[in-house]
Parts: structure tokens; C-alpha cells; sequence
């Protein structure tokens, strides 16, 4: 049975990590993760958990361990943010390649520098290319239901990757919000026991691993994990089927909010997603055919999918809370208009890098992008390629 | 020995994982040598096995406690099983790589 309840985007995420009871978490606090690591270490002093908790010095040493726990056959999970996110870097990779079903829920905040403890995007999506499956959370309904399904995506046989859940610091968190969780018992029917092929422990089956990999091999263990990546999309969808038959809460790659017959579409990730919903409403009302798209799963990318859903909309603004500093904008960008390409008649699309280091996105400034976009549709010209929205001049 | 077909990597078990144990003999990393490599002399030898001890590798050949040769194909030629050698006059020195193998040192994998 689903309970409705109130809690913060952190607090969902502990709760969840509770009824998923993992044999280990190794994690560090840091700002504006903590609270999951506060809570859950209270869950282990309390006794409501069976895990075994790692107090570790760093968060490279936080994934470290939980990729040792992992690798020696323990369902592990970890958490954490900007640069916490960074100092794991290497290990970040390593978890990855060693295809180790790892579940990270990330909570999103600008990297340094300068120093900022806000959110924004640049922190996981720095590790976009670094292996490991993506999913994006709007608030704390869809980040519970992300790490509950993100176990089962990850320790599926055919995928056996980790994932990323993220939310957007302090705005989804810290907030306060009314949300349905379901009961211990169907959170452990529903993750089940995680029960390895390999793993280091197995003494009747001794392996290796993390061995050198030199230009014989390492190309054909790379394309393992390319392949795997591909074929993940398929696991993804299963798992939110068979969620949505549990839970009656439905998810996909990508939400769309009023985009069959709209004109002008805006791209956005996780909470931007919320305050966008109101202001398509209220600009439909005035008879202005918008709409919006908001992509849940990054890693692996949608792009046929996507592509198919905005090819016939005349003019899309792609929204970057992060800005890759590539000199073309932000991350999401150029995959939205890559994947456009073969579109038959392609829309315009431009790009709107914004709410760097937590500045405000408004509904206001969400109209704005909305009225330029249509007169981008109208016209069909675009004054720029790349709007920095809301810096000063 | 491996065979001269390398696995595709559908045949490659998942994460890099190595399921045989010790297969790193298969493996030849001798080729690394820069320059110099350790001639073993025998008639001087004593048997201390004190380069088998000091051997970053697993380099030095030993059979029923009996120094019986150097296996160049893994041998990266550090050179601490000559410096660590007690006999007086050497009984292993460390030769340039262009030097011919000579039978007669032994039990050099050629």
C-alpha cells in the first residue's frame, strides 16, 4: 500500500535507501547531500538497517569502498555532490568499467570555482561520459521512484551498470513535499536479494580483477560497456513498466507536457521541469500552442526517441543549467540538436544556459524563453545560437 | 600459450574480470627489457637464492631449492638479482641485450 507522506528530496532518498537496506554505504557528507548521509547513518545507530556503514575519510575514498564492497559480491551504494562527485573522478570511471550495478543518488550543485554550494548541473553532468546510466528527477516523488527503480535497472543482467539519481540541490533536497512511498515489504519484494554471478568472495570461483588492459583488450572491454550502455534504454523501460503496474506511477526516457500539437517546445532537466508546467498552461490559455519536454534518462541518451517526439515542433529552446564551457553552450544542447538532424524538417533549435550556481528560474523568465522561442518560430530566424539567460551584462 | 586469435568482445567476460588463476605467465612482459638483461653463471653459483628472494618478478627459475635459470620472457631487467648476488666475482651479471644468448648460461628462455 502507498502511504502519502511529507518529506524533503533528501529525505526521500534515505527513506529509500532504508526500505532498500543495503549490505554496505561508504559515503562523506557534503553539502547539500548531507542530510541523506545524517539520516541514514541514524537508521544504522538505530538499528533500522542491517548495513554495514563506512565512515571514509574522502569521497574518492567513499567510492572506493563502495566499489570493494561491491566488487566482493555486497549490494553498496554511496552519495554525494559537486565536489564530492569530483574528488571520486577516477573511481567514478573505475566503477563503471568494472560493471559494478552501483547506485548513486547525486544531488546536484555547482562545482568550484568560485565556490558555490547551489545547484546546477555541472556536476554530474561533467560525468556524463564516464559510464554510468543517468536518471533525472524533477522532486521527491520522482527521485524515491528513480532510486527504486535505479536498483533494479542496474543490477539487471543485461545491463549491470551503475546509476546516477539526481535531484536539484536545496531546490528539490531541502523542500518540504507531499509524496506517496510504498511499504517496507514491497520495497524488499520489489529490489529483492542481490544475488551476483561473480564476485571476489566467491572462493569457489577465484577471478581477477582491475587488471592492465593494454591495447589488445581494452578496446574490446570498452565496447563491452558501450554495448551495455546501448542496451540499456530497453532495461530502463521494462523496469518503469513493471513499476507503473505496481505503482500506478508512470515514468519514461522523457516526460512530455502538452508537446503533441505544440509549435514551440522548451528541453529542460529535473525541478525547471515543475515551474515550467504553469507557465505552458497559462500561455496555452492565451491560445499560444507551447510545450515541454523533460528528459529523465541522460545516460544512455534517447536520441531516436526524442527526436521522434520534437521533430514537429518549429522552434525548440534546449535549457543548460550548466555551461560546458565548449564555447556552444551547455551539455543537453547538443545532443537535443544532434538527435534532430535526420529530422525531415528540422526545428530550430537553440540553447539557453541558465540558474548557474543556484540564480533563480522563475516563471516569469520561463515565459520570456517562451515568447522569444515563438517569434523564432514565427520567423523562423534566431538572433542567437546560445543565450546565457539572466547573467548581467 | 595463447593462441594467435585474440576473443571478440562478446567473448570476453563482463567488467575485464580474469577467470583463469595465474595466468599472468601467459602473458610476456620480458619485451618491457630496456637494455641490459642478467646472464646467470652457473659454475659460480651457490644456490643462496638470494635473487629469487629479491626478484620484483618472478623471474628467477628454481627447481628442488636449485637456482636453474633467468625467465628472460618476463625478466624486465631491473638488475637487483646481480647487485643482491653475495658471491664475490657475481654469479649473475647484468650483460647489454645486443650480447648473443649463449647456451652455455643456462636456462635463459630464448
Amino acid at each position: 500500500m502507498s502511504k502519502r507522506v511529507a518529506l524533503t528530496g533528501n529525505e526521500a532518498v534515505a527513506h529509500a535507501m532504508r526500505q532498500i537496506n543495503p549490505d554496505v554505504v561508504a559515503a562523506y557528507p557534503i553539502t547539500p547531500q548531507t542530510d541523506i548521509v545524517q539520516y541514514f547513518s541514524q537508521y544504522v545507530a538505530d538499528g533500522k538497517v542491517k548495513t554495514e556503514f563506512v565512515t571514509v575519510e574522502s569521497e574518492h575514498s567513499a567510492m572506493s569502498a563502495t566499489i570493494g564492497a561491491s566488487a566482493a559480491g555486497a549490494r553498496a551504494m554511496t552519495a554525494t555532490s559537486s565536489q564530492g562527485l569530483a574528488l571520486m573522478w577516477e573511481m567514478v570511471y573505475i566503477t563503471a568499467s568494472f560493471r559494478l550495478p552501483i547506485v548513486m543518488p547525486v544531488v546536484n550543485r555547482a562545482l568550484s570555482g568560485p565556490i558555490n554550494i547551489h545547484c546546477d548541473h555541472g556536476d554530474s553532468m561533467g560525468a556524463r561520459d564516464s559510464g554510468w546510466i543517468q536518471l533525472y528527477s524533477e522532486d521527491a516523488q520522482e527521485v524515491y521512484d528513480n532510486i527504486l527503480q535505479a536498483i533494479r535497472i542496474a543490477e539487471h543482467p543485461d545491463v549491470m551498470l551503475p546509476v546516477m539519481v539526481c535531484q536539484d540541490g536545496f531546490i528539490t533536497s531541502h523542500s518540504l513535499e507531499n509524496l506517496l512511498i510504498e511499504d517496507d515489504d514491497f520495497v524488499k519484494a520489489w529490489v529483492g536479494d542481490y544475488r551476483p554471478d561473480r564476485y571476489l568472495l566467491d572462493l569457489s570461483k577465484p577471478l581477477t580483477m582491475g587488471a592492465l588492459d593494454l591495447a589488445d583488450y581494452y578496446f574490446e572491454h570498452k565496447m563491452g560497456q558501450a554495448m551495455a550502455m546501448r542496451g540499456a534504454g530497453k532495461v530502463v523501460e521494462d523496469v518503469a513498466h513493471e513499476f507503473a503496474k505496481r505503482t500506478g506511477r508512470k515514468y519514461g526516457f522523457f516526460e512530455e507536457y502538452r508537446l503533441d500539437d505544440a509549435e514551440v517546445a522548451v528541453v529542460v532537466l529535473n525541478s525547471t521541469a515543475g515551474t515550467a508546467r504553469p507557465v505552458v498552461d497559462s500561455l496555452r490559455a492565451d491560445g499560444v500552442k507551447v510545450g515541454l519536454l523533460k528528459p529523465r534518462m541522460f545516460r544512455p541518451f534517447p536520441a531516436q526517441e526524442i527526436a521522434g517526439a520534437l521533430e514537429h515542433v518549429k522552434a525548440i529552446g534546449v535549457m543548460d543549467r550548466a555551461e560546458s564551457l565548449s564555447g556552444i553552450g551547455g551539455p543537453v544542447f547538443p545532443e537535443i540538436r544532434s538527435a534532430l538532424y535526420d529530422a525531415c524538417e528540422r526545428p530550430a533549435v537553440v540553447n539557453y544556459v541558465f540558474g548557474l550556481g543556484g540564480r533563480d528560474m522563475g516563471p516569469r523568465q520561463l515565459k520570456q524563453i517562451y515568447e522569444e522561442l515563438v517569434r523564432v518560430a514565427k520567423t523562423g530566424k534566431c538572433e542567437r545560437l546560445v543565450t546565457h539567460f539572466g547573467v548581467r551584462e | 600459450m595463447r593462441s594467435t586469435r585474440l576473443p571478440g568482445w562478446k567473448e570476453l567476460p563482463r567488467g575485464g574480470v580474469i577467470l583463469d588463476a595465474g595466468n599472468a605467465k601467459e602473458y610476456m612482459t620480458g619485451e618491457w627489457r630496456s637494455s641490459v638483461r642478467p646472464k646467470w653463471l652457473p659454475e659460480k653459483c651457490i644456490h643462496c637464492l638470494f635473487c629469487w628472494v629479491y626478484c620484483p618478478d618472478a623471474s628467477i627459475q628454481v627447481v628442488d631449492g636449485k637456482m636453474t635459470g633467468i625467465d628472460l620472457e618476463h625478466c624486465k631487467g631491473c638488475g637487483i638479482c646481480a647487485k643482491e648476488c653475495p658471491v664475490k666475482t657475481k654469479a649473475i651479471e647484468m650483460v647489454p641485450e645486443n650480447e648473443p644468448r649463449a647456451r652455455a648460461t643456462g636456462g635463459e628462455t630464448t
